[in-house]
Formats: structure tokens, C-alpha cells, sequence
């Protein structure tokens, strides 16, 4: 099987880890992940003004690349870049006439995009779509509870319109992770913002926020936490090394992508993982479970 | 939001008003003020107006009131509100709507340039890019 592989800046620089172990996942698992040849950023934030057209123009030319692929599928990793090229199409595809315009703006490309075409989709939806056996299946390590929290936070689940699961009680975190042979562990904050791009003008905003969510998952009795968003990565884990210098008694939780824990339970070479990324180190915790 | 605001045909008609519907495309009298927004805000603790009040203050036309608030820009559009709101009123559009209306005027919120050069360097591009969303469009 094979899709499209749409990466978005961050996937090239903070986030390699994540790119290289979705990708030895993906493999392994049967899915070849193909590289647009051209792409541009989404934008980030999807533009919620009704009368803004100029930022539809970039998520909708790399949708028109990814039409021109001739897969059907177009796979995002960073969950931003989802978000924002899920809206898009929804945007057009709401709207004929805006469509129009926006076409007009589309001097070099041959192809014209109408939004049904390509289904973008994350790695979460792609792995279930593949299959939980199948997961299952591959896992040639076993651990032994080894209790995982899974943090979803937004990007994936709101606004419904193009939510992968339940906005308000997602599940398909904690089935990929219990088909992979982890056991789960629930706290309230799993859904909730971890403050986003605040973390440029407003660093205590996420502070306060990292405080509550990893303390949730910490007093639940998680031995890491896996996430999606390498936006939330960096708010949670290095916002992390950043509170513990202010206070010693902060307690700290490691925070893997969720394709670095599935990559370790697979068995894939080490080599994909650059440890060095992470400011809480969760080398301890994973060779304690066996996984190093 | 303590002193006494005055209401009038003046403030409930504005042009202000106007634009904000235009840009945002949201009806904001449908809100019968349940606070579910709020409740459900995890950034309520650090604005100066709550959202269920920034949707009161629109219906009663005090545009001026809500683009000087803080509140439009520390809401990061994580979009909980709007998923919480049993009216269907898309509180977060009417963020971005006090935003644009502000940035339309060619207010700069932040300056790319006073962004700490360490800090700059070691972000994920998508933490700088959301951000540049306050600056001018």
C-alpha cells in the first residue's frame, strides 16, 4: 500500500524523531509513506476569518500536488499541518464560489483541486485503517506494565467537523496502545490545550498549562507520555527541563511520539531514534522496561 | 470590567459591529450565556474578560471594549469552546474576528524582532509561524 506523505517544516528540523520512526513504522507495517516532490507550509494555523482567502492558497496548492501524485490518501504526521489542510478542503468544499476565486489565484498549477479527491489523513486514523492486528501482530517485544498516557491534544479533535474520534472522549490512542501491548492510563487533561504558539509572547500560559497535564499523568501512575504534535512536544517536554530548573521538586515524565514507542515495541533499529532530542531523558524509564 | 459601561442604539448599531459579524460569519445572539466557554477555557485564568462575557459584550456592541481586551490574544484557538457550546456559536471565530479587525488597522499585537534570538532559534517553526499570526496580515 502506499500514500502520500506530506512532512510541513517542523517534520525537517525539531521533529526528525518523528518523522523517522512514523516512517520505519509505516514500512514495517506494509505502507509505503511517498514524499510530495513539492510542497509548502500549511500556514499553521488554519485562518478562521471568513473573508481570508490568501491563506487557503498554500494548504490548497500542496493538496493539488498531492492530487497530481495519484494516491488518494495524502498522510500528515504533524498534527498543525492536519488541521490546517483538513479545514481547507472543508473550507472549499462549503463554498463554491470561494473556490472559484481561489482557483484564480492558481497561475501555475495545471490541476484543479475541488476537495473530494484527496483524503488527508493522520497516522493514527492510518495505522487503524491498516489494522490493530496487524499491529498486534508485529510487536516482537513484550513489556510488562509498561502504563503509558496518551496526550491527544487538539489539533486532531476539534472543531468536530474534522475530528479523527470522539472530541469530547477519544479512544484510538488508547487502542493502538493496547494493541501494542502497553497498558493505558486515563487523566483528565488528555484532550486539553498545552497553550500552543503562546509559548513565543506568553511562556507562563504553557508553563501553568505543562504543570497540570503532566501532574494529571503523573499522579495516574504513567511511566511516559506519547503524543502527536511536535508543538506540544516541545511544551511539554522541554517547557519541562525549563520548570524543573525553577523548581526542583517538579516531578518529570518523558515524552515520546507515539510512532518512537511503536518503533521500540516493533523492534526497529535504534538508529531512528536520536535520544538527544529529548530534555527529559527517557532512556532510564525504557531500559528499565526492557525496551533499550 | 469594572466601570460602568453604558448601552445605547449607538453601540448596538456600530460599524464595528458590523465588520466583526462580516468577518467572522458568527451570530452571536444566539449565546444565552450557559458560561460553558468559559468553564471549559484552559486559559480563562490569564484573560482579562472571559469568553462567555467577550460574547455578551458583542451582542451589546462594545467593540472597542473587547479589541483593547487582552483576551482575543491569549486565546489560542484550541477550539474548546466552540465544541462545548450547546447554542452552536463558534466562540472562536469571534477571537479572530476581534484579532483581524485589530491587525486590519495595521496594529502590530507582537514585534517579530524583540522575540529572544535564543529562544527564536531553538522553537519549532510552527510555534514562530502560529505565532506570526499576530502580527500584521
Amino acid at each position: 500500500m502506499q500514500v502520500s506523505y506530506y512532512p510541513g517544516c517542523t517534520l525537517k528540523t525539531n521533529a526528525k524523531n518523528f518523522e523517522t520512526s512514523a516512517l520505519a513504522v509505516l514500512d514495517r507495517l506494509g505502507v509505503t509513506a511517498q514524499e510530495l516532490e513539492d510542497w509548502y507550509c500549511c500556514g499553521v494555523c488554519f485562518s478562521q476569518a471568513s473573508d481570508n482567502l490568501m491563506q487557503q492558497i498554500a494548504p490548497i496548492r500542496t493538496l493539488v500536488k498531492a492530487k497530481e501524485s495519484g494516491n488518494p490518501q495524502l498522510l500528515t504526521l504533524c498534527t498543525m499541518c492536519y488541521n490546517t489542510l483538513k479545514r481547507s478542503v472543508e473550507f472549499i468544499k462549503a463554498d463554491e464560489e470561494k473556490l472559484e476565486t481561489i482557483h484564480k489565484f492558481m497561475d501555475r498549477e495545471a490541476t484543479r483541486f475541488y476537495g473530494d479527491e484527496v483524503d488527508v489523513i493522520d497516522v493514527l486514523s492510518l495505522i487503524k485503517q491498516i489494522g490493530l492486528d496487524k499491529l498486534k501482530e508485529a510487536v516482537v517485544k513484550k513489556v510488562k506494565n509498561l502504563k503509558i498516557a496518551s496526550y491527544y491534544g487538539c489539533m486532531l479533535l476539534r472543531p468536530k467537523e474534522i475530528a479523527i474520534d470522539s472530541p469530547d472522549d477519544p479512544s484510538i490512542m488508547e487502542d493502538i496502545i493496547l494493541a501494542s501491548g502497553c497498558e493505558n492510563v486515563y487523566f483528565p487533561f488528555r484532550t486539553e490545550c498545552c497553550g500552543s504558539y503562546q509559548i513565543v509572547n506568553e511562556p507562563d500560559i504553557v508553563k501553568t498549562r505543562a504543570k497540570k497535564i503532566i501532574g494529571s499523568a503523573l499522579k495516574n501512575g504513567a511511566d511516559l507520555m506519547v503524543i502527536l504534535c511536535p508543538l506540544c512536544y516541545y511544551n511539554l517536554d522541554e517547557v519541562q527541563a525549563e520548570i524543573r530548573k525553577e523548581d526542583p521538586r517538579f516531578q518529570t515524565l518523558p515524552v515520546l511520539y507515539i510512532t518512537q514507542l511503536l518503533a521500540l515495541l516493533l523492534g526497529l533499529d535504534l538508529d531512528i531514534h536520536d535520544f538527544s532530542l529529548h530534555s527529559v531523558d527517557p532512556r532510564p524509564v525504557l531500559k528499565r522496561k526492557g525496551l533499550l | 470590567m469594572t466601570k460602568k459601561k453604558a448601552i445605547s442604539s449607538r453601540k448596538l448599531t456600530s460599524e464595528d459591529a458590523d465588520q466583526l459579524h462580516d468577518i467572522s460569519g458568527v451570530n452571536v445572539y444566539a449565546c444565552y450565556q450557559c458560561g460553558n466557554c468559559s468553564a471549559s477555557c484552559p486559559a480563562v485564568e490569564f484573560m482579562d474578560i472571559p469568553p462567555h462575557l467577550v460574547i455578551r459584550l458583542a451582542q451589546l456592541g462594545f467593540i472597542d471594549e473587547l479589541i483593547e481586551a487582552e483576551t482575543p490574544w491569549i486565546c489560542a484557538a484550541c477550539i474548546t469552546c466552540t465544541v462545548k457550546c450547546p447554542r452552536g456559536v463558534d466562540i472562536a471565530k469571534v477571537m479572530e474576528g476581534l484579532r483581524q479587525i485589530v491587525l486590519r488597522r495595521d496594529f502590530e499585537h507582537i514585534n517579530i524582532r524583540e522575540i529572544d534570538k535564543k529562544l527564536r532559534e531553538k522553537l519549532p517553526q510552527i510555534a514562530l509561524i502560529g505565532n506570526f499570526r499576530k502580527t500584521i496580515l
